[in-house]
């Protein structure tokens, strides 16, 4: 099952991918679709892996098998040169901002235009006021990356992501953990980077609320394949269990809440235990 | 169980080696942004002069004044000179240097980079098509591979003097004796040029260990600190592991 | 991103003082001095027994040093130890009978190469040989001396 049943273009298409860190397997066996020019969330329980998606769309990590294509390129199998140049096409938001401790923000922002180009400096810095400008700290070019609150760092890290306006836009996780203010910022943002420059996005994110909000389409992942694909509309109205689990976030269901464990009688009642020993 | 650990140091040596090579080949980036270059010469060589000139100060010190106590049994206190030069260029220099260095500026280094991978700069310069070994490591490697040697030789330079203003200001070692059979005894080829020797294989050694292990840390506190402390550690038993194969080699 | 003045100047001060070391160290600390790009001439001696003498040792005339010694090999021809020494340039007027002694500098020093000149006129050049040598006291032999004078001493 995936998501291939949409009609518009497909910006990256995933195929039977397989990868597996250590012992534990991750992916086995997932396909799916994103489409051009709009917002695909990709969704999940902890530890499924949407972080480990996201870097193999960058290319970062190689799949054990199958292929991942970004507008029609196979990452894994490109050259080191190709690689970091289809990485210019795309840009990626951290969970932690990771903004670059020692720089000011404004160098921050100028840090891909100066690694890349060699533009004059008014260029450089027109080009990174008016990115500052959209996510609203114009003013706070001059500040250090310590004197900036999470939220902030997020949206300065926006900023950067977008100064050579790629073509993909990656998001891990940019809504944990922030103010309802920042949040409700962040959320427009990606929406209006989407409609006004047609940016193709990828979401991964546990907030089934803000992401429904916003994504076209949305992927649910779990223990290694995909699970659900849809419309956020079509998931609500799913009757799949493991669906509405997921989606109204009921403690118990097919996701089990109990970690696997003997009976409770025998853990209490059963062998008496002595000090300093261990429940197996 | 022998053959795992074997085979693990074996594969983490091979690492290194190619993080090394790669750090090697970013050395043409460093040439043309001289500025990164200048940076980190600020940040690994000077902000350890402090510690080099101290430490040198009090050991050429306290050189002189045992050598004293030890040589004015046998009358032959006008060789102080001799034995402090030759004791800090020989081995004490480079080494103490070394093991300094790798206490101030390596373990710097390595929390620096270690806490970069944590906080995930290094991906997100990856992701934004910067190579973060060209950009980040190789700076600061040639920046260690530069710093040490000049901080053994002002080691050395400090080291002979202070042990001189103890020796001839202080203990009454005549000056002139002092001087001369020190210039005479200690050969700039053999003995100056070989301490050069090692402190840049030190340098190289002790940089090369202190940013491996920032790069391949755990990216948690507790990977992060483990790695610092590793980082001290090995290069401490490198350099005075290579101290004795260069000693040998050298002065043989 | 630009490295600030106050860095630049600190890091230049840094280099520029441990070139000072060096200096200091080459020319106050070492025997650098001794280094000049003299080529000098070379000359050759053969001695029954070189003892300790090593190749970087000095060749003094009346303790002042002249030269160095270069090269130490045996000469299978003669049977003896060749010493190859360097004398300095502005050292023109060794007679051709100088005699060349080896002794140790101290009683536990390193040995090396004494020079008595002669009485002829003719110069020592580049390549001239030492005829009269002496060579290195030997510990053993100088025992073996004194114990057999004594016991003849005895009788």
């Amino acid at each position: 099952m995936g998501c291939d049943n949409i009609l518009s273009d497909t910006f990256i298409k995933i195929r039977d991918l397989h990868f597996s860190r250590g012992d534990r397997e991750i992916f086995s066996g997932v396909s799916l679709d994103i489409p051009t020019g709009k917002i695909t969330a990709i969704m999940g329980p902890s530890g499924t892996g949407k972080t480990t998606l996201l870097r193999m769309l960058g290319g970062q990590l190689q799949p054990s098998q199958g292929t991942v294509e970004v507008e029609g390129l196979d990452i894994a199998s490109l050259n080191r040169k190709d690689l970091y140049k289809a990485r210019r096409r795309m840009g990626m938001l951290f969970q932690s901002g990771a903004l670059l401790t020692d720089l000011s923000v404004f160098e921050n922002i100028a840090f891909p235009i100066r690694e890349h180009y060699n533009f004059r400096e008014s260029m450089v810095r027109d080009l990174v006021l008016l990115k500052l400008e959209l996510v609203g700290l114009r003013g706070a070019h001059a500040l250090m990356p310590a004197e900036l609150s999470g939220g902030m760092q997020r949206r300065v890290s926006l900023a950067r992501a977008i100064i050579l306006d790629p073509v993909l836009m990656m998001y891990d996780e940019p809504f944990t953990g922030l103010d309802p203010v920042t949040l409700g910022t962040i959320v427009t943002l990606i929406k209006e980077l989407n409609q006004s420059l047609g940016i193709t996005s990828v979401l991964v994110s546990h907030d089934i609320h803000e992401t429904f909000s916003i994504a076209d389409y949305v992927c649910i992942l779990s223990e290694g394949k995909v699970m659900a694909a849809g419309a956020p509309q079509e998931l609500m109205e799913s009757k799949s269990e493991f669906v509405q689990q997921f989606v109204q976030g009921k403690p118990d269901g097919p996701m089990p809440f109990h970690f696997p464990a003997g009976s409770l009688s025998n853990d209490l009642l059963g062998s008496k235990l002595e000090k300093g020993q261990h429940l197996s | 169980m022998i053959g795992a650990f074997a085979i693990n140091t074996v594969a983490s040596f091979g690492r290194a080696s190619i993080f090394l090579f790669q750090i090697i080949l970013g050395f043409k980036d460093v040439i043309l942004r001289s500025s990164l270059l200048i940076k980190e010469l600020y940040s690994v060589g000077v902000l350890s002069l402090l510690i080099i000139v101290f430490s040198a100060t009090f050991v050429g010190m306290v050189l002189s004044l045992l050598g004293y106590v030890t040589l004015v049994d046998f009358g032959a206190e006008s060789s102080l000179g001799v034995l402090v030069a030759l004791s800090l260029i020989r081995e004490l220099g480079p080494v103490l240097s070394a093991l300094l260095f790798s206490g101030r500026a390596g373990s710097a280094l390595t929390a620096e980079i270690g806490l970069m991978k944590a906080t995930e700069q290094l991906a997100s310069m990856e992701m934004m098509a910067v190579d973060p070994i060209r950009r980040i490591i190789s700076p600061r490697f040639f920046a260690g591979l530069i710093s040490l040697p000049l901080l053994t030789l002002l080691f050395m330079g400090i080291g002979i003097y202070s042990g001189y203003m103890v020796g001839s200001v202080w203990l009454g070692v005549d000056e002139g004796s002092f001087w001369s059979q020190m210039q005479s005894k200690v050969d700039f080829r053999g003995d100056v040029v070989n301490g050069l020797i090692k402190s840049v294989v030190f340098g190289f050694v002790v940089t090369w260990i202190a940013l491996y292990q920032g790069y391949n840390a755990y990216p948690t506190s507790e990977g992060v600190s483990r790695a610092t402390t590793n980082s001290v550690v090995y290069s401490a038993l490198a350099v005075l592991g290579l101290d004795f194969l260069l000693t040998a080699l050298m002065f043989m | 991103m630009g490295s600030s003045r106050k860095t630049e100047i600190t890091v230049g001060a840094f280099v520029l003082m441990a070139l000072l070391a060096f200096v200091y160290l080459a020319l106050n600390v070492s025997n650098l001095t001794g280094f000049s790009s003299d080529k000098g001439y070379q000359v050759s001696a053969s001695f029954d027994n070189i003892g300790g003498l090593s190749k970087r040792a000095k060749v003094t005339l009346s303790g002042v040093a002249v030269g160095r010694v270069i090269d130490i090999s045996y000469d299978k021809e003669t049977f003896r130890a060749k010493v190859t020494m360097r004398i300095n340039s502005d050292v023109n007027y060794l007679p051709t009978d100088t005699q060349a002694s080896i002794y140790t500098s101290g009683l536990l020093g390193e040995q090396y190469i004494s020079l008595e000149p002669g009485a002829e006129d003719d110069v020592l050049k580049d390549s001239s040989q030492l005829d009269i040598t002496q060579s290195a006291l030997v510990l053993e032999e100088l025992i073996g001396k004194f114990m057999s004078s004594f016991m003849s001493k005895k009788e």
